[in-house]
């Protein structure tokens, strides 16, 4: 059961703490500085955050016995002179980490082993805590990998990795887009999973085609990693054998759009999902905040309601914006108009902290 | 030698006192600057050691122009102002 949450907005890092009965802001760190993503690795009991300066680029942190320090940041090799590679916009795509949008700790056997993604697609891994950073060449020079395209940004990006529970060396990412990658030996070679999914984007011959694929958010179960839920742009898609294929649920009401899911620690059928109208509405069904929820794998879902606004509402929940806990009774949500909400009991109730915070990006139990 | 000023919007993040230092082109004296203030480096370039997107850079008052490769030319009086751009209001 965790009692800390690290909350990551627009204007600072907010920890959030379990006081009593309730949930209070306990501290904020880089106050009016752009906390892009936190991490909390269990492991070593050290935080990470990275920030993002605008002018001044990307910045990953690291917490020390009495504050933060500047650790390096993932920086991609130098480009080759005259290589030519646009984006797809035919602009020349920089090798250049334009945004941190996944940071992760590797599996409990590999201490110091974090994983990093970014835009514009660059897989990096530390073996010393974020000390130095290695570049994930082999993905890099895949050539899937420059098919890659903008979805949630004008650029591509690696926004989910997932270490394997039973295999550090296995590693699976998710891109948008560029759908779903694995590894199974800790980086060395990468194939392309993730069949089954659909992108009505795409002309008709390209809707199947796996590295074409708008994955918002991909989940794993701890306890039987076989089970991965994905949020993606065009609905919720459930593997039960490790992200090789996906079924497509489409009685999801009030909607299947969004860009959070996660699943809890021990229950693979059961997931959460915060909803919203549709990719051209991104904005909750009839202004009600609501959380879905399925305990039999997508068979039928629940709206969860309860503590959460029901009347002009208009928070979307980013893909690092949707938490849960070790225990999987505990929940956390963040929202672009600065509302903050815990629940305790699986989603039944939620409690708001604030609805005063930044925009905020991501948060997670500590 | 060289001067160079830094816009004190950056020396929030990291320090970047006043520094002379050599140099034929941009490069070359930041370069120097750089060598002897290895962590403000990333703040003014990026990966690919081009100038920052949203920042700038004059010489005695005249924007340069190359910002890929920092090759314009300073004299040995010059003044460089690395500021950031007016971007985002």
């Amino acid at each position: 059961m965790s009692d800390e949450l690290l909350v990551s907005t627009r204007k600072g890092l907010f920890t959030v703490a379990r006081e009593g009965r309730g949930w209070e802001i306990a501290k904020v760190d880089f106050l009016a500085d752009n906390v892009t993503l936190a991490l909390s690795d269990k492991r070593s009991g050290r935080k990470y955050a990275a920030l993002d300066h605008g002018h001044f680029g990307v910045k990953v942190h690291r917490s020390t016995a009495d504050g933060w320090e500047e650790i390096a940041t993932p920086a991609y090799p130098e480009k080759p002179e005259g290589l030519e590679e646009n984006d797809m916009w035919g602009r020349p795509l920089p090798w250049s980490t334009v945004r941190i949008w996944a940071l992760v700790a590797g599996g409990a056997d590999e201490p110091g082993v974090l994983w990093c993604g970014t835009l514009p697609g660059g897989l990096f891994r530390s073996k010393d805590d974020g000390q130095s950073w290695q570049f994930v060449r082999s993905l890099w020079d895949h050539p899937l990998r420059k098919m890659w395209a903008g979805g949630g940004a004008d650029l591509p990006g690696i926004h989910s990795i997932l270490v394997d529970p039973r295999n550090s060396k296995q590693v699976s990412i998710a891109v948008s887009t560029g759908g779903i990658w694995h590894t199974g030996d800790a980086g060395e070679t990468w194939t392309q999973r993730g069949h089954g999914m659909r992108a009505e984007y795409m002309p008709p011959e390209q809707v199947s085609e796996p590295n074409a694929q708008d994955v918002h958010c991909l989940a794993q179960c701890r306890a039987a990693p076989h089970r991965m839920w994905v949020q993606h742009h065009n609905g919720i898609f459930v593997s039960s054998d490790e992200g090789h294929n996906f079924t497509e649920l489409t009685d999801v009401k009030p909607s299947a759009f969004g860009f959070a899911v996660v699943v809890h620690p021990r229950e693979p059928d059961t997931a959460w999902f915060v909803p919203e109208i549709k990719d051209e509405k991104r904005i909750p069904v009839d202004g009600k905040l609501v959380v879905t929820r399925t305990r039999d794998g997508g068979k039928t879902f629940q709206t969860l309601t309860k503590g959460l606004p029901q009347s002009h509402a208009y928070d979307v929940v980013y893909r690092h914006a949707l938490a849960i806990d070790e225990s999987g009774d505990r929940l956390a949500m963040g929202s672009t108009t600065g509302g903050l909400w815990v629940s305790e009991d699986q989603g039944e109730s939620w409690a708001c902290v604030s609805h005063t915070l930044p925009p905020v990006y991501a948060v997670q139990f500590g | 030698m060289a001067r160079v000023v830094f816009t004190p919007n950056i020396q929030r993040h990291v320090a970047c006192p006043e520094a002379e230092a050599p140099g034929a082109t941009v490069r070359e004296v930041l370069d120097a600057v750089f060598a002897a203030n290895p962590q403000a480096r990333s703040y003014v370039l990026d990966d690919q050691a081009a100038l920052r997107r949203h920042m700038t850079i004059f010489i005695d008052g005249v924007m340069i122009s190359d910002r890929k490769d920092l090759g314009d030319a300073v004299g040995d009086r010059s003044t460089i102002y690395v500021f950031q751009a007016l971007s985002g209001g």
